[in-house]
């Protein structure tokens, strides 16, 4: 673990490249290459240094770039896989046997295999998690191990590099100068006038601008780490409700998830675009497509219970009437509640008329409601009808008895007693939709005349506390990729040699066009030797062809 | 129809701008000596100021559309696509002024015009927004990613120049092939527009009725010879051909249908091409490519990802949860094109990553280039069309 | 010895650092299916209800007793079928301090009302309207049986039909 003293006197962390001072290359590798490796500095990744125990060991990979991207690739490539087939949230099924039976009439025998290896739940599988897992891994260990040594060894940079250091720039020129004393306090002008930082020291120029894009990536990787935390507490009860709701118009129901909030339909509307109010210039579209659908709303009307109510109880308090329309969810105490579904025209009432089966003639109407309905309905007439029982959802007689397989007005069937003056005892008539059964003949009968229907809003309620959290990642992801992309950080070094040239070198952590433009400006002003692109091949071709001819 | 038809007119006056734009870039390309010492020669200043008009006239086609439609055009197929490709020229331009490069221009321009070409046919009649669609945030989020999305494409078309250039046609490598599938499936797309814009102008069409994968009967019109039946299909056009075969009801049979004619089409052009030429098409566009400078390039292509790459995260990821929180009630849900902007997303990070750390410059950063726009051009279509999901509302 | 030091503050703080993202990532996969529900032992959520006669029947009003509350349709044959069974128990065990009471989910009077004939019950039967103590309850399947303790704690969670022997046995074991 010991040290590397370079020549300049600097003590250097094991596994430098590039002394941290002057920038002598330190290693074998790096002293016969051509061009030195720049990235982070050529300074020791903290990683890199010690290699004992298993932590270390698996610090290491997680630290190292490779074993990142190949996360990466990982999870595109799993990622990718969970879309062939749609996933398991998008199929309409709730058991595992009818999961099973989809994938395999729809897509066969790759269907029922997809299904067998879990791809139709790819993103909650716990391979899938822990891939996620191992990036956000992965990217705070590779970020940590490289922004220290990277702060450290801007930091510690002197203006007066190696020569050997500058030849090995990717950008470097040299040539004879006729007063290079003149030609740095040019060039220092200049660069200032670039908006450069640049300090002199011993016949040694060193111009800087936009370090802090270095700490672009880093910034990146913070929010990444912020969202990936964010999306880690959704898991703790209370941060994140998530439930949907079914209303019919006219029901006041308690909203599941938000204790002691309730919600109350006044209507459902949809409505479609007509031809007549359309503009005309969608006119040929709907003439193609049909049907365009135009809005989804409920209106509603929010209560609570006051402070320390119960559920159950009849004491609430109006909050507020909204409409709900799909993009516009209502907002309350941190909830959002937002249209999702409806389904149209359940059976809200039926009337029906009492009438004298040999006459014909109506003994009056009356309407019942199939949520509440009422026990006894008094006509006009005098006579009274009697609905002894009432099964909603009809499914035929089981034991005798009638059966309702749910308590919601599918198939409403009715056992009315009608109590009229010519039949004071009464007589008992099951009435179901197109049919009626009767224990004796009797004299009179009950008739549909008509149904009322309403419409059914499918809601969804959320909650979550970590939006916050997400977006402050999201927003810091932004900053942290702004800064590293659209800013880069340009050093330009230039000092004296020993015999009285100039040196010249330049180095950018992209965007090297640029680069070469304001260091020609520099050039222009302070005569400085020129310089070559030793990664543009062609050009330096060509340039020698232009020599020759 | 004021408004509406100008706006188709601007579009097809910018379409012809374009084309007229590329034989000057081809000229400016001819007549420049190298890119690294390009000076604005006359046919290269003619070829840009005709494309700032085509753009110009682009853009006018966009307002006038979102004019008449009162919102903003990229709610279907039609008007996504032809908003891509108009910042996909947009984008070009921009690079142009800080490069100075006309090869770009000479590559980006044909890649431009078959993406309209491609948009138009889809139906183009301006329709009403349906509920979901009906926010802002349509706006905000569809235009920056598209954005996001052409200045990356730009990084594959300076790829694609690195690699005809450095790539040796002479031989027969792994690279030539791949260069050469690249400009296939360039054809396949020419294939597919020329096939149905024939057969539409041709007015064929054939009526069928069929059963969908929900068991439902359901109705159904094909605009080329149904090659392909819908499961359970029965035909409605008396003189239409009988489809060669029934799908199973997950196959869409008509996109089957229209994408073997397009391949059909495609394949026959190349072997036309192939025939006339007798050489790889992709050795008949090296000598377009020969002029660019192969470290501009590369940085072209890199500078755009750099720019892209933030852009792309904003509108994709950034403003797509926002608003999907909104619309869907959640921010993220796998959706398949979700899924799919994530991928590239992680994509173009890989690329950053390797491309930072482990040195894949040159050659190999371009292919990487190239393969981002596939999978970019893979959500447009393929996710679009065949990957049935919340956001195919093409 | 600052190095050896530095070397072991560094193994400490790196085994932390990674045992603090396994414990993250084994969380999400393990908190992945939780739903929020009450589990035996918690505290059964208070409600009040109005009874088919106009009385206001509170959870809390049976602090100190055994509380039988099942949850119930008219429409639900299981339900039908263990009503009787909890008539006769109710009989049985309302001098030893255990109580029943049926919530009812959201259904009519009328429904209710000639249920309660038809069976002849007399323990307090509540209807739901509001569907808000099914939420507070977590209700999925009908019938649902909790069984709250002395305490006011839950004892037992039951959610499928009971026989008349079982029910007994439920009922002794809450008994004060």
């Amino acid at each position: 673990m010991s040290k590397i003293k370079c020549q300049c006197g600097h003590d250097n962390p094991f596994g430098t490249v590039l002394c941290e001072r002057c920038g002598r290359p330190q290693t074998e590798e790096a002293k016969e290459s051509k061009l030195v490796d720049m990235r982070y500095e050529g300074a020791a990744r903290r990683s890199q240094t010690y290699k004992r125990s298993i932590i270390d060991k698996i610090w290491n990979f997680f630290s190292s770039v490779k074993i990142g991207i190949s996360i990466i690739v990982a999870v595109l490539a799993t990622a990718a896989i969970g879309t062939i087939f749609p996933q398991k949230m998008y199929v309409a099924a709730s058991t595992e046997a009818e999961f099973a039976a989809y994938y395999e009439r729809l897509y066969g025998l790759a269907g029922t295999i997809y299904y067998k290896l879990g791809f139709h739940d790819m993103y909650n599988s716990w391979w899938f998690i822990t891939l996620v897992g191992m990036l956000g891994t992965s990217i705070i260990i590779a970020s940590v191990d490289r922004v220290i040594p990277l702060y450290k060894s801007l930091k510690k940079q002197r203006t007066k590099r190696h020569p050997s250091f500058m030849k090995k720039q990717r950008i470097y020129g040299e040539g004879p100068s006729e007063d290079p004393e003149a030609a740095l306090i040019k060039a220092e002008e200049k660069l200032k006038e670039l908006r450069y930082n640049v300090k002199i020291e011993n016949g040694a120029l060193l111009a800087e601008k936009n370090r802090f894009s270095r700490w672009g990536p880093y910034v990146n990787h913070l929010g990444l780490i912020i969202f990936l935390f964010g999306i880690l507490l959704r898991g703790i009860p209370g941060f994140y409700v998530d439930e949907t709701m079914w209303i019919r118009e006219g029901e006041t129901r308690s909203i599941p998830g938000a204790e002691g909030y309730y919600l109350e339909s006044k209507q459902f509307i949809m409505e479609n675009y007509t031809k007549e109010e359309a503009d005309e210039v969608f006119g040929d579209a709907l003439e193609r497509v049909g049907m365009i659908a135009k809005n989804y709303q409920t209106d509603v009307a929010l209560y609570k219970t006051p402070e320390g109510g119960l559920p159950g109880s009849d004491e609430m308090d109006f909050v507020k009437d909204y409409s709900i329309i799909v993009n516009k969810p209502l907002k309350f105490d941190g909830y959002n509640v937002f249209q999702m579904d409806f389904r149209l025209d359940e059976l809200k009432s039926m009337t029906f008329q009492l009438t004298e089966k040999a006459t014909e003639s109506s003994l009056g109407e009356f309407t019942v409601d199939l949520t509440n309905p009422e026990r006894e309905y008094e006509l006009d007439s005098g006579a009274r009808v009697i609905l002894s029982d009432y099964y909603p959802d009809y499914d035929g007689v089981k034991d005798g008895e009638p059966i309702s397989k749910s308590p919601i007005p599918n198939n409403p069937a009715f056992i009315f007693k009608m109590v009229t003056q010519a039949k004071p005892e009464g007589e008992m008539s099951f009435v179901a939709i197109k049919q009626t059964l009767e224990t004796e003949v009797n004299d009179y009968k009950v008739k549909f005349v008509s149904a009322e229907t309403r419409d059914i809003s499918g809601l969804t309620v959320r909650k979550d506390k970590t939006l916050y959290l997400l977006l402050l990642g999201g927003i810091i992801f932004m900053i942290g990729v702004s800064q590293g992309a659209y800013w880069n950080h340009r050093r330009i070094w230039i000092q004296k040699g020993s015999n009285g040239e100039l040196l010249v070198a330049g180095h950018t952590n992209k965007n090297w066009f640029s680069l070469k433009k304001e260091l020609d400006q520099v050039k222009d002003v302070a005569n400085l030797p020129s310089y070559e692109d030793r990664q543009d091949k062609e050009s330096i071709l060509q340039d020698k062809e232009v020599d020759k001819v | 129809m004021g408004l509406a038809s100008l706006s188709a007119n601007l579009l097809f006056v910018s379409f012809i701008a374009y084309l007229v734009a590329t034989l000057f870039f081809g000229g400016a390309v001819k007549g420049a000596k190298s890119e690294a010492s390009y000076k604005n020669n006359r046919w290269g200043k003619i070829a840009i100021t005709i494309t700032v008009i085509g753009f110009i006239t682009h853009v006018g086609y966009f307002i006038t559309r979102w004019m008449a439609s009162g919102h903003a055009p990229v709610s279907n197929m039609f008007e996504f696509t032809t908003a891509f490709g108009m910042m996909l020229v947009g984008a070009f331009i921009l690079l142009f002024y800080l490069y100075r490069t006309p090869s770009l221009g000479l590559f980006a321009l044909p890649i431009a015009i078959i993406i309209i070409g491609y948009a138009s046919m889809f139906p183009r009649e301006i329709t009403p927004l349906i509920p979901a669609l009906k926010s802002y945030w349509l706006t905000v989020h569809v235009i920056t990613a598209a954005l996001g999305e052409s200045i990356l494409a730009i990084s594959a078309v300076a790829g694609l120049i690195y690699l005809l250039k450095n790539i040796d046609l002479t031989k027969k490598t792994k690279q030539r092939f791949w260069l050469e599938a690249v400009i296939f499936t360039l054809i396949l797309v020419i294939g597919f527009v020329l096939s149905s814009s024939a057969f539409k102008l041709s007015g064929y069409e054939a009526q069928f009725t069929y059963i969908d994968k929900n068991e439902q009967p359901a109705k159904i019109e094909y605009n080329y010879p149904p090659l392909f039946g819908m499961a359970g299909y029965e035909s409605l056009t008396p003189d239409a051909m009988t489809p060669w075969a029934e799908m199973p009801p997950i196959v869409n049979a008509k996109t089957l249908t229209t994408f073997v004619w397009s391949v059909a089409s495609g394949i026959l052009l190349y072997l036309i091409l192939r025939l006339i030429f007798r050489r790889p098409v992709a050795a008949l566009l090296q000598p377009f490519a020969k002029k660019a400078n192969s470290q501009l390039m590369d940085e072209i292509g890199y500078r755009a990802v750099m720019i892209g790459f933030p852009i792309f995260t904003l509108g994709a990821l950034i403003f797509a949860m926002i608003w999907a929180h909104e619309a869907w009630s959640r921010f993220w849900g796998w959706d398949p094109k979700e899924v799919w902007a994530l991928i590239t997303w992680l994509f173009y990070a890989a690329f950053l990553h390797v491309r930072l750390s482990r040195g894949w410059d040159g050659e190999k950063s371009a292919w990487l280039a190239v393969i981002g726009f596939v999978i970019i051009m893979f959500n447009l279509i393929a996710v679009n069309l065949i990957i049935a999901g919340l956001h195919s509302y093409a | 010895m600052a190095k050896a030091d530095q070397k072991k503050t560094r193994l400490i703080i790196r085994t932390i650092v990674l045992l603090l993202l396994v414990s993250a990532v084994v969380y999400t996969i393990a908190s992945k299916d939780k739903v929020r529900v009450l589990a035996v032992g918690d505290k059964a959520p208070d409600f009040e209800l109005v009874d088919l006669e106009g009385n206001k029947q509170r959870l809390s009003d049976y602090k100190g007793e055994g509380v039988f509350l099942n949850f119930w349709g008219t429409w639900c044959g299981p339900c039908k079928k263990e009503m009787p069974y909890m008539e006769n128990q109710h009989i049985a065990f309302e001098e030893k301090g255990v109580n029943i009471l049926a919530v009812n989910i959201a259904e009519s009077n009328l429904k209710v009302e000639t249920f309660i004939e038809q069976y002849g019950l007399t323990f307090p039967i509540v209807i739901d309207k509001d569907k808000s103590v099914k939420e507070a309850y977590n209700i999925v399947p009908l019938p649902t049986t909790f069984l709250i303790n002395k305490d006011g704690r839950i004892e037992k969670i039951i959610t499928r039909e009971m026989s008349e022997k079982e029910i007994i046995s439920l009922m002794e074991s809450i008994q004060p």
